[in-house]
């Protein structure tokens, strides 16, 4: 009893402490032209999890204004694009949202076969919506689990990531490559699923639900963790719509617009998947959005895999499509057209066409003009990270510091997408 | 699966051709020339699908303040906005091209507008769309075009004190005064 009543002591004289400091700093702090702090958060800091600035004007705790500046690792793709013969475009896709880069790979190739009027197999079409779908899987965990990593939860993210790994390697499987994949070939796939790809791809879906089950129930009734994110950064959908919002972001604000549904590509009319959608379009609902997206992606894979067409994996192009190795050695047309693909020598019809897919952001787009040589004219993409990463500044202005690193990982902004 | 849904496609499409209200491509073009007359567009096509009809920037912000808010055309969407700079064209040479979305109808349409070099000034789209404003910074820092009402029209990717405009033909990728390689390939 004695004890709690000296805490209780400390405790009261602290409080009046506390109090008689606040009373001599209020009027002081009131007159914000006096006392503002100018806060760099970035560009290397290790919250913002990719290399962009924000100077913060804070007041005490409370975010006034910030002011972003990007392109730290702007590297000139849509120049460089210029001067590129097209599936040498591919790996530039790849370094734009490398958290997904078979989403912009496959992406790329169907604005070219749009363009050269390219129709690929069914078998093919299924094949890349496996891997697209596991690439946005990919990025969503990332997403969340970095979400987790921010509001102190590091345990779900090294859980997670142990599954990014067996996708990874299912990649590495399909094409050879893991992070930035350059996945796939103008007009189909390069090769088809090995067995141990489709092995190691039904392993991994029975295995896989029970460790999202487990994520989810770590975070989605989670007390610490709700307290965080529960109406952190909200945006309405009218604004989230002006500022071009797509992808789970917009849906969270409560808009269903999903490429795949509203424009099919690549046979995604063929399964049976649902868009969820949040209401008031905060952290928590983005969160939600994500994890169920998952369990979606999940579902259309199971679809693909059972019903995988048999038949050819890519389409017969041999402009454009590389001919197999071995009848490069022996069979002259294989030669030439390899030489031909292989130098860039391949002119493409005079035309322009947009053609965009549901990236793990949102919509990614590609404008290509092509005025009938080997290169495109003019190559444009559009970048969900770059068009929504403008909304940022206005949605942390009345939050904390603490809040804006939320709302910064909640968004996914990716730096080699927001800077291309 | 797919024979419920072939089923429930086919009736959904035979409806849509037979309702009236659908916004089409023809119907968004019929509503634009009926607003602002038959010669406000020009090199009216549709590649892939996608209306596509060349304006003048005098008119560009009125259209696209018009198709936004218009009940029966809602574009309330913009998709994406580039410059592109066709040296050849004399005194059309830089050009600006909007994809605008109409998300109620799933209509997608492109506009382009197209200026001389010398006087690049293109009315700002910021007070129509919140999403402009980043799109315009970076066709600014790209191809200098300036777009006048802009509130805070400075270079986005690039460094603050670049004097020129990377993205316009006369600059090439590489240095120009390169000789240990000659691009016989892809050179334009």
């Amino acid at each position: 009893m004695a004890v709690n009543d000296t805490l209780e002591g400390t405790h009261k004289i602290h409080q009046e402490a506390r109090e008689q400091q606040h009373n001599q700093l209020v009027p002081t702090l009131n007159d914000f032209s006096q006392e503002l702090t100018t806060l760099n958060l970035g560009p290397t800091h290790p919250a913002t999890h990719g290399i962009f600035q924000n100077i913060l004007q804070m007041d005490g705790e409370r975010i006034i204004s910030g002011v972003p500046t990007i392109g730290y690792i702007h590297r000139a793709f849509e120049k460089i694009a210029e001067r590129r013969p097209f599936y040498q475009i591919t790996p530039l896709t790849d370094r734009m949202n490398y958290c997904s880069s078979p989403i912009n790979n496959m992406g790329w190739h169907m604005t070219v076969e749009k363009l050269l009027g390219i129709t690929v197999p069914k078998r093919a079409q299924y094949m890349r919506v496996i891997m697209m779908e596991l690439a946005r899987i990919t990025d969503h965990l990332i997403c969340n689990s970095i979400l987790g990593v921010d509001t102190g939860a590091f345990t779900g993210f090294l859980y997670v990531f142990q599954e990014r790994e067996k996708v990874y390697e299912i990649y590495e499987e399909v094409c050879g490559a893991r992070l930035t994949t350059n996945m796939g070939r103008v007009g189909g796939m390069e090769r088809d699923f090995s067995p141990v790809a489709i092995e190691k791809l039904r392993k991994w879906l029975k295995e896989f639900p029970a460790v999202m089950r487990e994520f989810e129930s770590m975070f989605t009734r989670n007390r610490i963790f709700m307290d965080r994110v529960v109406n952190v950064g909200p945006i309405s959908a009218e604004k989230a719509l002006n500022y071009g919002f797509t992808g789970p972001n917009l849906r969270a604000a409560g808009v269903d617009y999903d490429v795949r549904v509203m424009n099919p590509y690549s046979s995604y009319e063929d399964f049976d998947f649902e868009i969820p959608v949040g209401t008031n379009g905060d952290t928590y609902d983005r969160f939600l959005v994500r994890n169920e997206e998952i369990w979606q992606s999940l579902r259309i894979i199971n679809q693909a895999l059972d019903n995988l067409p048999e038949g050819p994996y890519h389409a017969d192009a041999p402009h454009y499509y590389l001919p197999p190795k071995q009848a490069v050695y022996k069979n002259m047309e294989a030669l030439i057209y390899h030489f031909k693909i292989i130098m860039g020598e391949i002119e493409a019809p005079v035309g322009e066409v947009y053609h965009s897919v549901e990236g793990g952001n949102g919509e990614l787009g590609f404008y290509l003009i092509s005025d009938g040589g080997r290169t495109p004219y003019r190559l444009h993409f559009r970048r969900p990270c770059f068009i929504y990463y403008q909304a940022y500044s206005e949605m942390v202005v009345g939050t904390s510091l603490s809040d804006a690193i939320v709302i910064l990982s909640s968004m996914n902004v990716i730096a080699g997408e927001l800077d291309a | 699966m797919a024979e419920s849904n072939e089923e429930s496609t086919v009736a959904q499409t035979a409806v849509i051709e037979t309702d009236p209200n659908k916004l089409t491509n023809a119907r968004v073009l019929t509503t634009l020339q009926q607003l602002f007359g038959e010669d406000a567009f020009t090199d009216v096509e549709e590649p892939y699908g996608l209306l596509t009809a060349t304006t003048t920037r005098e008119r560009i912000h009125e259209i696209i303040q018009t198709l936004h808010g218009e009940p029966i055309l809602q574009f309330n969407f913009l998709t994406t906005m580039c410059g592109i700079h066709y040296p050849e064209n004399e005194g059309q040479e830089l050009g600006v091209i909007y994809h605008l979305h109409s998300l109620v109808h799933n209509v997608r349409l492109r506009l382009k507008i197209f200026f001389p070099i010398i006087d690049p000034a293109v009315p700002t789209l910021t007070d129509i769309y919140a999403t402009a404003n980043w799109m315009e910074r970076e066709t600014f820092d790209f191809f200098g075009i300036i777009f006048t009402g802009h509130p805070n029209l400075i270079r986005i990717l690039n460094v603050e004190d670049m004097d020129y405009h990377p993205m316009r033909r006369e600059y090439p990728l590489e240095d120009g005064t390169r000789e240990d390689k000659t691009d016989l390939f892809f050179g334009r």
